[in-house]
């Protein structure tokens, strides 16, 4: 037990190992940034990367609302797209009046953007916390949306504001037209803010937001106020956000309406609580993921967005913690050696899960192409929405998977129990 | 100028009649379960397309009856096997989950139907001026949808008066913390409320088709709207959604029938000042502002009176 | 302040306290005067109040009339974190921590208030030394230094109860309340949260509410006795057993 504890808190009690591996992982995180280009050099995979950084921001920056704070918010996606119209600004106004503020500046003024619109709304916002918070996100969100259709010389109707990236002054002789030096910086503000909200979340106002996560109520009674806590974290996250906004306005070279409206919204929302609301890295996994799918599915499918709300539905119903925290279960099993006992009934259970699986999406995708679209084609294997082979191989997959898999299921809840138990014993688990 | 006034009230009335349908039953589950269902707009779609569907193959009466009834048992499957299993992991996870169903929800509705409006006609039984003030038709649909809330709600306030199941939705009004000493039927009397509650907003669905849009997004347009409902009128308060029903309802349809701008009242301004955002204000119709009134009364409510009209809860 | 702090103003003073729901008085005429460095109980039957008179001591409800008195500063009417941060800390009856975060953090969070890095976001909590110190004096006063990185939520009740303790003695408050501390646990750990609470509070102002007799008789200086909202004695332990008014309202139902 106690040697158990010594190993457990060795991270605080020996910061030199620990804070030796720490730096290691964010060193390791830099150097695949660096390197990804030159791995995968196509255009097409310089624009996901460069999609996927800007959405790690704006995933990372509703994470301090969401995970550090507890605060559900349906309309952050407005501090981002105020941060866009921002920068758009800011690089039509550096053009014009010929400043010298080279391109890789610009975000900060995006986040400038998002941060003023949280100090000014976010004192209102923040009063109430849960339901009530996520409801007044949710009008908020629609007033500005709404708003910025009506204010065109702000914000330019349904066209949006265009801008060239390109007419900027130069720094370092970058002109930043190509796609790899948009990258670059994208790449270089997404290592800037990760660091920065990491360091938000070690500081006294980071631990405090954890405790008005965890019991608001108590938090008055340890000195705080959660009002001005929220409220500060607001003003954070939609800092953030609004340099998510920059680097989009950069990326396309347009802000427009779509930046600010639901749809952004659900999507940070999606990819965060997918990614795991609980550690750092896991609305990074998030947004990688929902980014990555949307790109890859789009091709695929019409109805991706439905594959969403399913996982989407799934995690919170399910692992409420996320990948991050189904990765981050079996951190005590690995310290207490019986991980190896649990793989077996995992590997069983694949083979019915993935039926399911493929049972789902060949129902929907048969329902989505019954009166026209393209054959199904599943894994290589070809499917004709209209026929009932197809509607039968689907009730079956998904019956006969569903009841098999639920028995495997068991054997995982039950592998489980036993394997935590051990750990348990050996002190890897409270 | 009295024409529009007359029409408008009348419409108005209407649009607030049904928004408390569905704001009547949000706020009774919210009181009652704590969950704000974010899919309470999405069963209100379902109703339209049900109704839409079923009107194809039965005739439109039986599918006034039979819709709300299938869009109540979604309701209440979801209670039972979604709601129930996410209530240990707090409200924000119950949220969440009926934020994922409205996404979901759309997401087939739009992939059965498709995304473009339905041609959801009024019942032929109905599709005659009622009656003509000055020189417009006021349609007899209307008029039904009118008496058909007008109903839902009289015998929503029977129930709640004169019936043990509406004291026991009264008490869990005004103390909600009392709802766990319901004692060992909890369960059955929470999906009963979500239930009947889903199917109010169903029924909704099914007179409102016709009149109003049926579409894969109407329940995305009204959802934001619901939700300031129930926050204006004050949380868990059933005389207060009544209220903010009817002013929301009224406020937002005289402002679509409005024209007039600041220019109009005031003159243009001059012209060598350039596009700004003066200009952009001061050339907006009332009828293009229509679509944000109802999220600035919900600003105004917040800074004023936090608890919402009628509210008395912090929360 | 200095002179307040010095001279003989009492270290809470509720003078004609009442509080009402709706039309039901809860609380009614509530006197009660605590002396510095004293450390005074509050027993009563179930449903006198109790409860409530510490929620209205401590601002978490405000009382419907009469005043409150922090060393000699009104302060009803006050909201909680700003009669915490004159130096009044309160425990719950009802475990109440921060379930997620570990220990040690349940206790720096307590700290940072006091130790003036309040709503700081630019210095790093873990280079602190002022707050690692107290903090690790802390959860060794509380025993629960082996248990510092185990989540709060997944500690046993009686852990919770000791953890509960030093999250309300961390900030270092002169006036300390707490509710029931040893509601729930049994003798052995009842006798340890007892000399526990004895030297933690030493030399300061401690309220307590228990229905334990033999934790109150044995720690307390003063006992007041509520019931249906109202202190109907104070006094000595002494006072208290001899009284008549409580034998027939309080100690006579405990006898049978």
């Amino acid at each position: 037990m106690t040697t158990a504890m010594t190993s457990t808190s060795k991270a605080v009690a020996d910061p030199a190992g620990g804070s030796l591996r720490f730096y290691g992982v964010w060193a390791l995180g830099i150097i695949v940034l660096i390197v990804l280009p030159m791995l995968f050099s196509s255009g097409g995979s310089l624009t996901s990367f460069s999609l996927i950084g800007i959405a790690i921001v704006f995933a990372l920056s509703y994470n301090i609302l969401l995970g550090q704070t507890g605060l559900l918010s349906f309309g952050h996606a407005v501090h981002y797209g105020l941060g866009g119209f921002a920068a758009c600004h800011m690089m039509n106004a550096v053009v014009s009046h010929g400043w010298p503020i080279p391109l890789p500046f610009i975000p900060l003024f995006g986040g400038l953007g998002g941060l003023v619109f949280a100090v000014i709304i976010g004192w209102v916002m923040t009063k109430r916390a849960g339901t009530v918070f996520a409801m007044i996100s949710l009008g908020i969100g629609e007033l500005v949306a709404s708003s910025s259709l009506i204010l065109r010389s702000v914000f330019g109707g349904e066209a949006g504001i265009t801008t060239d990236r390109t007419a900027l002054p130069k720094l370092l002789g970058w002109s930043f037209g190509p796609q790899l030096q948009v990258y670059y910086l994208i790449a270089f503000w997404l290592v800037l803010s990760a660091i920065a909200m990491y360091a938000l979340t070690r500081t006294p106002l980071g631990r405090i937001c954890n405790a008005v996560r965890d019991n608001p109520e108590r938090v008055q009674f340890i000195g705080y106020d959660p009002h001005v806590v929220r409220y500060i974290a607001f003003c954070f996250a939609g800092f953030f956000a609004g340099v998510a906004g920059g680097l989009a306005a950069i990326n396309f070279e347009i802000a427009n309406s779509a930046y600010l409206g639901a749809i952004q919204s659900g999507l940070v929302l999606f990819s965060t609580f997918i990614g795991g609301t609980a550690y750092f890295f896991g609305p990074i996994l998030g947004a990688i993921l929902v980014t990555y799918l949307q790109l890859g599915l789009t091709s695929l499918t019409t109805v991706w967005q439905l594959y969403f709300g399913i996982i989407f539905i799934g995690i919170v119903m399910y692992s409420p913690g996320g990948i991050a925290g189904l990765l981050m279960m079996h951190r005590p099993l690995i310290r207490a050696g019986t991980l190896w006992t649990v793989i077996p009934s995992y590997l069983v259970a694949i083979v019915p899960t993935v039926a399911l699986a493929c049972g789902v999406i060949l129902t929907i995708e048969t329902v989505a192409r019954f009166s026209g679209g393209d054959p199904i084609n599943l894994f290589g294997v070809a499917f004709n929405a209209t026929s009932p082979v197809t509607w039968l191989t689907a009730a079956v997959l998904v019956a006969g998977g569903f009841y098999v898999a639920r028995l495997t299921w068991r054997r995982i809840a039950d592998a489980w129990d036993r394997a935590a138990t051990v750990a348990r014993d050996r002190g890897y688990l409270a | 100028m009295l024409e529009l006034v007359v029409i408008s009230t009348l419409n108005g009335v209407l649009f607030g009649m049904l928004l408390f349908l569905l704001s009547s039953g949000l706020t009774v589950i919210f009181s009652m379960m704590g969950v704000l269902n974010f899919a309470h707009a999405s069963f209100y779609m379902l109703g339209a397309f049900f109704g839409f569907q079923l009107t194809k193959w039965i005739g439109f009466w039986p599918a006034l009856v039979l819709a709300p009834l299938l869009v109540g048992a979604i309701g209440m499957a979801v209670e039972r096997y979604g709601l129930r299993n996410t209530h240990k992991h707090g409200h924000v996870a119950e949220l969440l989950l009926t934020f994922g169903l409205a996404f979901a929800i759309e997401e087939i509705v739009s992939m059965i139907w498709g995304k473009s409006p339905l041609d959801y006609r009024v019942p032929s039984l109905l599709d005659f001026p009622a009656f003509t003030i000055f020189s417009t038709n006021y349609p007899a649909y209307k008029i039904f949808m009118l008496a058909v809330s007008i109903i839902i709600f009289v015998a929503l306030l029977i129930v709640l008066k004169r019936t043990r199941v509406g004291l026991i939705v009264q008490a869990a009004l005004t103390h909600p913390h009392m709802v766990g000493h319901l004692g060992h039927n909890v369960g059955r009397v929470f999906m009963a409320v979500f239930g009947v509650g889903s199917a109010l907003a169903g029924l909704a669905g099914v007179i409102a088709g016709p009149a109003l849009v049926t579409q894969s997004d109407m329940a995305a347009s009204l959802g934001p709207i619901l939700f300031v409902v129930i926050v204006f009128g004050g949380l868990g308060s059933l005389p207060g959604a009544f209220i903010a029903s009817l002013v929301i309802g009224l406020v937002q349809t005289f402002a679509v029938a409005l024209d007039g701008s600041l220019a109009s009242a005031f003159g243009p301004l001059d012209p060598s000042a350039g596009p700004s955002v003066l200009t952009d204000i001061w050339n907006v119709t009332i009828a293009q502002v229509a679509p944000i009134v109802p999220y600035v009364l919900l600003v105004i409510i917040l800074i004023v009176r936090p608890m919402g009209l009628m509210g008395t809860r912090e929360s | 302040m200095s002179e307040a702090v010095s001279g003989t103003t009492a270290a809470i003073e509720v003078r004609a306290v009442e509080k009402r729901f709706g039309n039901v008085g809860i609380i009614r005429d509530l006197n009660l005067s605590v002396a510095r460095g004293e450390r005074h109980a509050i027993i009563g039957p179930n449903g006198a109040g109790k409860s409530t008179t510490f929620n209205l001591i401590s601002g978490h409800i405000a009382p419907t009339s009469g005043e409150v008195k922090l060393n000699g500063d009104l302060i009803s009417g006050l909201r909680p974190f700003e009669i915490n941060r004159r130096g009044l800390s309160r425990s719950f009856q009802v475990t109440n921590v921060f379930a997620r975060m570990t220990v040690w953090e349940n206790v720096r969070c307590a700290v940072l208030w006091a130790t003036g890095h309040r709503y700081a976001f630019w210095k790093n909590v873990d280079s602190l030394p002022e707050v690692r110190e107290r903090t690790a004096q802390i959860l060794d006063d509380i025993h629960l230094t082996h248990r510092r990185d185990v989540p709060a939520g997944l500690l046993t009740y009686a852990e919770q109860r000791e953890l509960e303790i030093g999250i309300t003695i961390a900030s270092g408050a002169t006036v300390v309340m707490l509710d029931e501390p040893t509601a729930g646990m049994s003798h052995a750990e009842t006798d340890r949260a007892v000399s526990l609470i004895r030297r933690l509070t030493e030399g300061k102002t401690l309220v307590i509410v228990e229905h334990d007799m033999s934790v109150v008789f044995g720690l307390a200086d003063r006992i007041s006795v509520l019931v249906y909202g109202h202190i109907i004695a104070s006094g000595t332990p002494e006072e208290i057993r001899r009284d008549p008014k409580v034998k027939e309202a309080y100690l006579g139902e405990e006898a049978h």
